[in-house]
């Protein structure tokens, strides 16, 4: 028994022995304790699948989420697919500041400005793409962002490609989407890149 | 009905039962696998392989796993022993089901004159077979082990073979205990002794003499040395397939599933063997040839086809429970390493098997048999 790690004069807690007591060594019992834990918890489950089984809503044996058809509720602050928010004419509510893509630490933002027709906005985005197989999705963009152009609040997170260039989603894609509903489910569908092969 | 067809089919009979319920257990244990560990997790299981959307609680698998396993590609190694190689998996799955031959389902099943006894083969050394051919299931696992050309597969064989001789000493000398009681090697006279009452004098016709009671402590011994036989968790060293290597580490496709298969139909070999030893095999408490006699009295008549209906489902009732047990087990204990194994075999189970002969030896001295 490893002395040093004892105060003297004070047993070692047992519970913490690296030895087995005789009952232990003696491993019937202990067996017999542990397929009780695991064979009360097997025929409460099959009870509950049964009255489930039986219509009984509410009670469930599995905590199971079938993830393609259910989904867990997402919490509030989520951080999922970017979208560029729109003004009341469909335009982009960005005016091209550079402030995304200056705080991104991956560097996945690519804005190319132009002037907006309008003069009293100063400008627009050209182009807005960003790199989602370079994203870290730290959120950096939405807290830089003066205009609240730009948010993760779509709920999306299964966006996926078989070419790097297909996780470039640009300005069109990002403003088609619109915000999750009250639940955190997407309420856009997921946008397909034009290389993506289902 | 007399001459060689008559005969051939009263034969055949048992032999098509034996190999119907085997087979489909063996089988359908993947699906029991997957569903007891998942309810005993609080999970679902695997349920999602389907056909035109009829999923049926995930049956499907098994026959999914059979199409997966038969197109993979069957791998050989370069440097392999050819003949061993492709040899190894058919002899572990061989002996695996010709080991339950010999155990009686049913009393003798009286049809249209004939007598056919409701075993495969009819053997005066049944126990003997089927710790035979139980034994000789290792070497399908040695000559994997040798057959592979690879170090780490001839370990595992090493282990799955040091594994075996100390559970089959194990068993061997735990049933002993068995055979002294009821005095034959034959399954059948076991599972017929085991319907008489235990000690008429003192309990009366109340208590059936099955094997877990007056043979409890072999049936501990028995359950233990028969889990490491089937070399599945907590007696897995052999394959360890989650981390260390086994035997059937160069195996692929069809062979590899030959030889998951061969682990679930010991399984069954396993919950047959102590159902017949130790559950009373195919007994039901109180039922007689004519039907059933109770202690107190009452008996109700039965006609013959439903008290052997009722002796073969009561003897596939209990080996479902058995599989239900040792399937808890394999999901409830970690494994054991390979020198514990060998410490609970030889310095716990073989001792105490012996232990097991000389307290019957003399009990039986003590009640003058």
């Amino acid at each position: 028994m490893p002395a040093q790690y004892q105060r003297p004069g004070q047993p070692m807690d047992p519970r913490h022995s690296s030895r087995l007591t005789v009952r232990q060594r003696f491993y019937l019992i202990e067996v017999l304790g542990g397929l009780r834990l695991t064979g009360v918890r097997f025929f409460s489950n099959m009870w509950k699948h049964t009255l489930r089984m039986l219509g009984a809503k509410g009670v469930r044996g599995a905590v199971t989420i079938e993830y393609p058809e259910e989904r867990r509720p997402y919490s509030p602050r989520l951080r999922s697919l970017h979208r560029l928010v729109r003004r009341e004419d469909g335009s982009p509510r960005c005016v091209a500041c550079m402030m995304c893509e200056t705080v991104c630490p991956a560097h996945c933002i690519y804005i190319v400005a132009s002037e907006h027709p309008n003069p009293e906005i100063e400008k627009v985005p050209e182009r807005f793409d960003i790199d989602l197989g370079k994203c870290v999705f730290c959120g950096y963009c939405v807290e830089a962002c003066p205009e609240d152009a730009i948010r993760m609040d779509t709920g999306i997170l299964e966006f996926s490609s078989f070419s790097r260039l297909g996780m470039i989603y640009d300005k069109q894609t990002l403003l088609a989407l619109d915000p999750a509903g009250p639940d955190g489910s997407p309420t856009s569908p997921v946008p397909i890149p034009a290389d993506r092969r289902i | 009905m007399t001459g060689l067809p008559g005969d051939m089919i009263a034969a055949a009979i048992p032999v098509a039962f034996i190999m119907f319920v085997v087979l489909n257990f063996g089988g359908l244990l993947t699906w029991v696998e997957r569903k007891q560990s998942a309810i005993m997790q609080d999970r679902i299981g695997a349920n999602r392989a389907s056909i035109f959307g009829i999923r049926i609680l995930g049956l499907l698998h098994p026959l999914a796993d059979a199409i997966k396993m038969l197109t993979k590609e069957d791998f050989m190694p370069a440097r392999a022993d050819r003949l061993l190689f492709v040899l190894a998996p058919f002899v572990s799955v061989f002996f695996a089901l010709a080991a339950f031959a010999s155990i009686p389902f049913g009393d003798t099943l009286h049809l249209l004159g004939r007598d056919i006894p409701l075993q495969a083969v009819t053997l005066h050394v049944g126990i003997l077979y089927v710790l035979g051919m139980l034994s000789l299931g290792v070497y399908g696992l040695m000559m994997a082990g040798w057959a592979s050309a690879n170090n780490y597969a001839l370990l595992g064989g090493q282990r799955a073979a040091a594994l075996m001789i100390s559970a089959e000493i194990a068993i061997g000398a735990s049933i002993m205990g068995v055979v002294m009681v009821y005095g034959s090697l034959n399954l059948q006279d076991i599972a017929r002794g085991q319907g008489e009452p235990l000690l008429p004098k003192i309990f009366g016709q109340w208590i059936p003499a099955w094997g877990i009671v007056t043979q409890p402590l072999a049936f501990f011994l028995f359950l233990t040395a028969g889990i490491a036989a089937t070399k599945r968790i907590p007696f897995d060293m052999p394959e360890g397939e989650s981390e260390i290597i086994g035997y059937f580490v160069e195996y692929s496709g069809m062979k590899f599933g030959m030889f998951a298969m061969a682990d679930f139909l010991e399984t069954v070999v396993i919950a047959g063997m102590t159902t017949a030893l130790f559950l009373g095999g195919w007994q039901v408490p109180y039922l007689q040839a004519s039907g059933f006699v109770f202690p107190w009295g009452g008996t109700v008549g039965l006609p013959h086809l439903a008290v052997v209906g009722l002796q073969v489902g009561a003897f596939l009732l209990k080996v479902i429970v058995m599989i239900w047990l040792l399937m808890l087990i394999r999901w409830t204990l970690p494994r054991f390493r390979y020198d514990q194994a060998m410490r609970l075999g030889w310095l716990g189970l073989f001792p105490l098997s012996i232990l097991n002969i000389v307290v019957t030896s003399l009990v039986l001295l003590a009640v003058g048999r």
